[in-house]
């Protein structure tokens, strides 16, 4: 042993496990990512390619008909991330709750029955929940029928007030499988002796889930959190699979994602921009970017952390 | 010895098979319409070829909607096609701006096509033409025959007995009135506006002062439409905020629906699955004897790669596409997609001759915001489907939907500042 330390060789294994993998992600995710960031600083003016700097984002901030829009998506995308922030985690740590419940039976179905949509397809998400609540063809207009309550139906996916709701919803029930998965591992991971200690203090049921598990799963829902943050700023497939690229009705289900595909590829009449599109999707990089930076110094720092 | 004898033998009949194909010029076509391999390899090629010794044609079309990104980055590459089919209007013309699409405004077939047919691939001054003109759409309605004769009601004329048609219907009950919806948007400007407005803004005239800026977005002529449209949200079917497309298509071959604001494309399709009796009728004008305006909307041209070594080959090639026998191999193989050329063609399906029949009664136009308008940003196009779903749910009064477009045109458009 001595031998080896005396000699270090340069483990040229390390680099050879590590190629693949850093070759790819620099191929596929590296170069675009700065590509893109370059291309935003650029524009075309007649066929060539001219430097100009950040006219772009003064373009996009600046110019009433850019800001609207881009203004619009961004709030339609706090909004996508706030119902599933209110609603999907919450959701998820409840499941979570009552699956790692020793006393629940068929628990393991349930786990995967609610995970099951999370590893379908957004277009068949996208397509199947269309139907379902279609007024034409749907089950939902059947169903609240059925329990007299058809007055509550609406065209919810054509009416501005709803869509986005909806469609949040819909996002809702497929991902709501994730922040359960990765709870229910924390939850696990909670040695007996804890909870059994906690017993013996008199604290069980719902105190012992308030006072004893939550503290503990804390750093597994934050991050949660910011994977949903992430997740949902890169949010895109949902909404073109069910409403287009052009986001209907009138913009209302409109976010970053969308906008940026619209402006970059083109849509119908209108002429891809590549440049402007670089420069939503340079501004998209920025907000998540600052987003998973206050998350890490502001929150993930200052949380505690229980050895068990 | 035995193995060279093979391998010369080998060589001899690929040199055979290379001289023998020397002779031959082979065009490639480009197209996105896929949906029409079968016709091109069993009609149209081989027509083409019988005619036209020692030129072969090869069809390859890619997928509609990369076809695009295909295109131009195969033009890039210097791999494209000999013969490219070409989008209407802006697409087509950056292809020529950048000098990927040639000149071919003096071949001979040109002549048999109007103005208002090439101005889909010609320059902003019409001077110069790089497609030849090869199929239209035209906009109207179709109704249910059998849904007509049950509510007692006839193909109406004028815009007053439009309403009163729909009304009889809806007060019938046995159907929906008109089966569109406003979730997909592009219906309720393509079918609904685009459809109905040519009668207003009288076609040509309207859509031309409108691009030379002698009319606004304002005006009588281009709100008037939308005055209709505010007009049809009680007649189409519950819910039609979330109505698609395809929910519209099986609304009304099922027979659920009387009247369908359609474009000619559907016909082939409708005529596979509907089992009742179908006509069309042209968008009713405002008072009876009024010129009838429609929208014959180019939307598939042809033409030629700048780069390609089979130059003359491809302008023969072309010339056909102008030609009556390639108008009426077209039309009868893809009812619904009419030829462009002013040569006489006959159609054998009844519903698809019902369409083009009106050339003769009405006046020709293409949809008003296709041509040089959409052009900036805002983009008219987009913002026009906004607005006609957003004055059908009466989100927006037609002055409002019209003030709004024209703040957006005049932002970008200089004619229109």
């Amino acid at each position: 042993m001595p031998d080896l330390q005396t000699k270090p060789k340069f483990r040229w294994y390390i680099v050879v496990f590590l190629a693949p993998a850093v070759l790819v992600y620099t191929a596929v995710m590296i170069y675009p990512l700065f590509n893109t960031l370059r291309l935003s600083l650029f524009t075309e003016i007649g066929q060539e390619r001219v430097f100009v700097g950040l006219q772009n984002f003064r373009t996009l901030f600046g110019d009433t008909v850019w800001s609207t829009q881009f203004w619009n998506a961004l709030g339609n995308n706090f909004w996508f991330f706030i119902v599933h922030m209110l609603v999907q985690n919450p959701i998820g740590v409840a499941l979570a709750a009552i699956l790692s419940h020793p006393k629940l039976r068929f628990a393991s179905f349930y786990r995967s029955a609610i995970f099951i949509p999370t590893i379908l397809s957004f277009v068949i998400v996208g397509f199947a929940w269309k139907l379902i609540l279609s007024p034409i063809w749907g089950i939902a207009p059947g169903m609240l029928d059925a329990v007299g309550l058809k007055s509550l139906y609406a065209p919810w996916l054509g009416k501005e007030a709803y869509a986005l709701t909806a469609l949040s919803l819909v996002s809702v029930w497929q991902f709501v499988g994730i922040p359960m998965m990765l709870i229910y591992a924390a939850l696990l991971s909670i040695p007996d002796e804890i909870l059994e200690a906690a017993e013996v203090e008199g604290i069980t049921g719902f105190a012992a889930f308030w006072k004893i598990k939550l503290p503990l799963i804390l750093p597994s829902i934050g991050i949660i959190s910011i994977l949903t943050f992430v997740a949902n700023f890169n949010a895109f497939d949902l909404i073109y699979a069910a409403q287009g690229a052009l986001a209907g009705p009138d913009f209302s289900t409109d976010i970053l994602g969308t906008f940026m595909y619209r402006t970059f590829f083109g849509f119908q009449l209108q002429l891809g921009d590549p440049h402007m599109g670089s420069t939503i999707a340079s501004a998209m990089f920025a907000i998540i970017l600052v987003g998973v930076c206050l998350y890490l110094f502001g929150i993930q720092s200052r949380m505690r952390r229980y050895q068990f | 010895m035995k193995k060279t004898t093979l391998i010369g033998a080998m060589l001899a009949t690929t040199m055979i098979a290379g001289t023998a194909s020397a002779q031959d010029v082979t065009l490639t076509i480009e197209s996105w319409r896929n949906d029409d391999l079968a016709i091109w390899q069993d009609k149209i090629i081989p027509a083409f070829e019988a005619a036209h010794d020692g030129i072969k044609l090869k069809f390859t079309p890619s997928a509609p909607a990369e076809y695009n990104a295909v295109l131009n980055s195969k033009l890039d590459a210097g791999s494209a096609g000999d013969i490219i089919t070409c989008r209407p209007f802006d697409a087509s013309q950056a292809l020529f701006e950048a000098g990927h699409l040639a000149d071919i405004s003096d071949i001979e077939g040109m002549a048999n096509f109007s103005p208002v047919s090439k101005s889909g691939w010609s320059t902003d001054d019409a001077a110069t033409q790089y497609c030849v003109p090869m199929a239209s759409v035209i906009h109207g309605f179709i109704y249910n025959k059998d849904a007509f004769a049950e509510v007692g009601v006839e193909v109406p004329k004028t815009e007053a007995e439009f309403f009163a048609v729909l009304d009889k219907i809806k007060e019938d009950g046995n159907y929906t009135p008109m089966a569109m919806g406003t979730n997909d948007q592009w219906e309720a400007a393509t079918m609904g506006y685009n459809n109905i407005g040519p009668n207003y803004w009288k076609g040509e005239e309207g859509r031309l002062a409108l691009i030379a800026g002698d009319q606004k977005l304002t005006d009588e002529a281009w709100v008037a439409p939308y005055r209709q449209l505010a007009k049809w949200a009680p007649y189409l079917g519950d819910g039609y905020e979330a109505q698609t497309y395809p929910d519209s298509q099986n609304i009304f071959t099922l027979g659920r629906a009387a009247i369908y604001p359609a474009g000619s494309w559907e016909v082939s399709g409708f005529n596979g699955l509907a089992d009742f009796e179908m006509g069309a009728f042209y968008p009713p004008v405002q008072n009876a004897g009024d010129t009838c305006y429609i929208s014959d909307h180019t939307d598939i041209g042809i033409g030629m790669n700048a780069a390609t070594p089979n130059a003359e080959a491809a302008k023969t090639f072309l010339n056909w596409v102008g030609s009556s026998e390639f108008a009426t191999i077209f039309a009868n193989a893809l009812p619904g997609f009419f030829p462009l050329s002013s040569a006489p063609v006959t159609l054998e399906d009844p519903l698809a001759q019902e369409f083009i029949s009106w050339r003769g009664e009405c006046e020709s136009s293409i949809r008003s915001t296709y041509q040089i308008l959409s052009r900036g940003t805002p983009n008219l196009e987009n913002d026009t489907w906004n607005a006609s779903v957003a004055v059908i749910k009466g989100e927006e009064s037609p002055e409002d939907a019209g003030k709004r477009l024209q703040e957006g045109l005049a932002s970008w458009y200089e004619p229109q500042k």
